[in-house]
């Protein structure tokens, strides 16, 4: 079964339409990289795909569940990590593991063994105690990822999570990506690093809310007769009519 | 949804302000916000110079409510003094002040009253007048208002003026009641605003509205807490005013926290609409205190409702302060019983379910 189905979805906010008739589909334990300039409309797509936010039109199914009436249902099934950091700055490391866990309906025990393995591969044993708000940001992602996966979901959709992180730590959080992907979740990640781009198993690119080239990093070198992923994203965005945010 | 319990106790700071804040209010604020009023400035004319009026003069200034500011020589020059605002009275006696008052039995006073600060004026004037009438209670008063317009009728004193006496404890007992109400007004109105529209800013609120949690397990789970810290504010306030001002509740204790459980459930139920509008925590906060101001002014904390017009008073029975002030004072002062106050405990209930059903239908976790 496909984990993401899109058909035709926009979003129109106004005479604006900020995604324009988008149709791919994403397979199971995929990673899927959603590339598109500022403003090109890859976090309101995102957002649709969440159930944050409805469609003007089109379908979509997540995790096999409908966009536009089955919200709560992809809700449970999906992991969400979104460019702001989203824990809780306040709560101690364990706190939050507990907290999502808990929202996310995993039982307590699971809490208590999943979250004392969490720690000891993140190697945050010393941490696991403190404050969130005293981690540095490299390590704060890598949390947010583990917390986003942790309720096991078949999907979980990353936005920007690289973003500001120090080349060492983006390699290896693309590690705990490639594990979670082993695992079978699917990882749909939105990123401007075309390095990163490289590593997943198909792109997308977004020019102006619509999806403009979506294939394997490989094949879209060879369509686009470049050896390097910032050459194809640079044909296809600089084509892009609304300017940058 | 018990973790949501720890949001609140994770910030060490909000805690401790929310604790001890209204702790220092409830004793300091009634010092200052009663109506009590002390250092009435009086300016004297005294164109008898007997022993009598000394006395007279003597025991005004003993009394504790006024100042003497001054003998200025006529009376022109005490209203002068007046219009410069050193003195807020000037109180003329008459040349044969004595001798009419032994030999006639009457004697009228003239009294001047500034009234740009009325409270102080009518106040101080009728504290003066009462301890005239106490001083013989065959003097005859002539009050005026300085504009001449609301020449009060010459007063004809008897004692009554007696109980105005020892105001002092009538408005503590009467405010610290009050206090108590507003200050637990604020905590359930502005922090619960507050602390969901910060999350809006921060924006773990996406994060939240990403998961499966339902819109009624994150408002309770954001009522809760809050509402039992409101609890425990509500406790420390009755104990500070037990221990600071000896008041101790006339009525049940257990009906009082029957009424503040209701008040805090619709108190937060608006704060929690707040949150649902505001974006940020600054709209938040103008909102919340747009609505602090009108329930202040309208709820009869500082002004009696029965001299606000009548669409002053309907607006005020759609507050939930004023119900939940008279109830308080009822209980505290009066000890009304849970029969009588039925009425108010179903407005406060309506409110309590109108406005938690208002947030719950306008918080959207999707656009």
């Amino acid at each position: 079964m496909k984990a993401i189905i899109c058909k035709g979805l926009t979003k129109q906010f106004g005479d604006f339409k900020a995604v324009d008739s988008i149709s791919f589909d994403v397979e199971q334990g995929e990673i899927f990289g959603f590339l598109g300039a500022n403003g090109a409309g890859k976090t309101t797509a995102m957002r649709i795909l969440c159930g944050l936010s409805y469609p003007t039109a089109g379908e979509a199914t997540v995790a096999g569940f409908d966009v536009y009436r089955q919200q709560e249902k992809i809700k449970k099934n999906i992991g969400y990590m979104s460019q702001k950091f989203s824990l809780y700055d306040n709560l101690t490391l364990l706190e939050n593991i507990e907290f999502y866990g808990g929202v996310y309906g995993v039982s307590r025990a699971d809490i208590r063994t999943r979250s004392r393995e969490l720690v000891s591969t993140l190697g945050l044993e010393k941490e696991a105690g403190k404050l969130v708000a005293g981690l540095p940001l490299g390590w704060k992602q890598k949390l947010a990822f583990s917390v986003a996966i942790f309720h096991r979901p078949r999907i979980v959709f990353l936005d920007e999570p690289t973003g500001g992180v120090d080349p060492v730590t983006r390699r290896q959080f693309w590690d705990m990506i490639y594990e979670a992907a082993a695992a079978g979740i699917t990882v749909f990640v939105t990123t401007h690093y075309m390095d990163e781009a490289e590593y997943c198993n198909r792109i997308s690119v977004m020019v102006d809310g619509r999806v403009e080239a979506l294939d394997t990093p490989a094949r879209l070198k060879q369509q686009f007769s470049t050896d390097s992923m910032d050459e194809v994203f640079y044909q296809l965005a600089r084509g892009a009519k609304r300017s940058a945010d | 949804m018990q973790k949501e319990f720890r949001q609140i106790f994770r910030d060490k700071t909000i805690l401790a302000m929310m604790l001890v804040a209204p702790t220092m209010q409830l004793i300091i604020l009634p010092f200052a916000a009663n109506f009590e009023v002390k250092n009435v400035n009086v300016a004297y004319v005294d164109h008898d110079h007997s022993s009598y009026s000394r006395k007279l003069l003597h025991k005004i200034g003993a009394s504790g409510y006024f100042r003497m500011v001054g003998d200025p020589r006529s009376y022109k020059e005490g209203l002068e003094m007046i219009e410069y605002g050193k003195a807020d009275l000037v109180l003329e006696i008459p040349a044969g002040f004595e001798k009419n008052l032994v030999r006639e039995g009457s004697q009228k006073v003239n009294l001047s009253v500034d009234a740009i600060n009325g409270t102080k004026a009518s106040l101080g004037g009728a504290y003066l007048v009462s301890v005239l009438a106490n001083f013989n209670s065959n003097l005859d008063v002539n009050v005026k208002l300085p504009d001449g317009k609301a020449v009060a009728p010459a007063a004809k004193i008897t004692v009554a003026g007696i109980n105005w006496y020892n105001p002092r404890a009538e408005y503590k007992y009467y405010m610290v009641p009050g206090i108590l109400v507003l200050l637990l007004t604020m905590i359930g109105g502005f922090i619960t605003a507050l602390n969901i529209v910060r999350e809006k800013e921060i924006g773990t609120i996406e994060q939240i509205n990403v998961t499966p949690i339902q819109k009624w397990q994150f408002i309770l789970g954001k009522l809760i807490p809050f509402w039992i810290v409101g609890m425990i504010v509500f406790t420390i306030g009755l104990t500070v005013m037990y221990l600071v001002y000896g008041i101790f509740p006339k009525g049940n204790l257990a009906v009082l926290y029957l009424f503040a459980a209701v008040y805090l459930v619709a108190l937060l139920g608006l704060g929690l609409l707040i949150s649902t509008f505001a974006e940020t925590q600054l709209q938040a906060m103008f909102i919340a205190f747009f609505f602090m101001m009108v329930f202040m002014l309208m709820s009869g904390f500082f002004t009696s409702i029965d001299s606000m017009p009548d669409w002053a008073r309907a607006m005020s029975g759609f507050t939930p302060v004023t119900h939940f002030i008279k109830v308080v004072r009822l209980i505290v002062l009066k000890g009304s019983g849970l029969a009588d106050l039925k009425t108010e405990l179903g407005y406060l209930a309506l409110f309590a379910v109108a406005l938690n059903g208002l947030a719950i239908f306008n918080y959207r976790k999707t656009t």
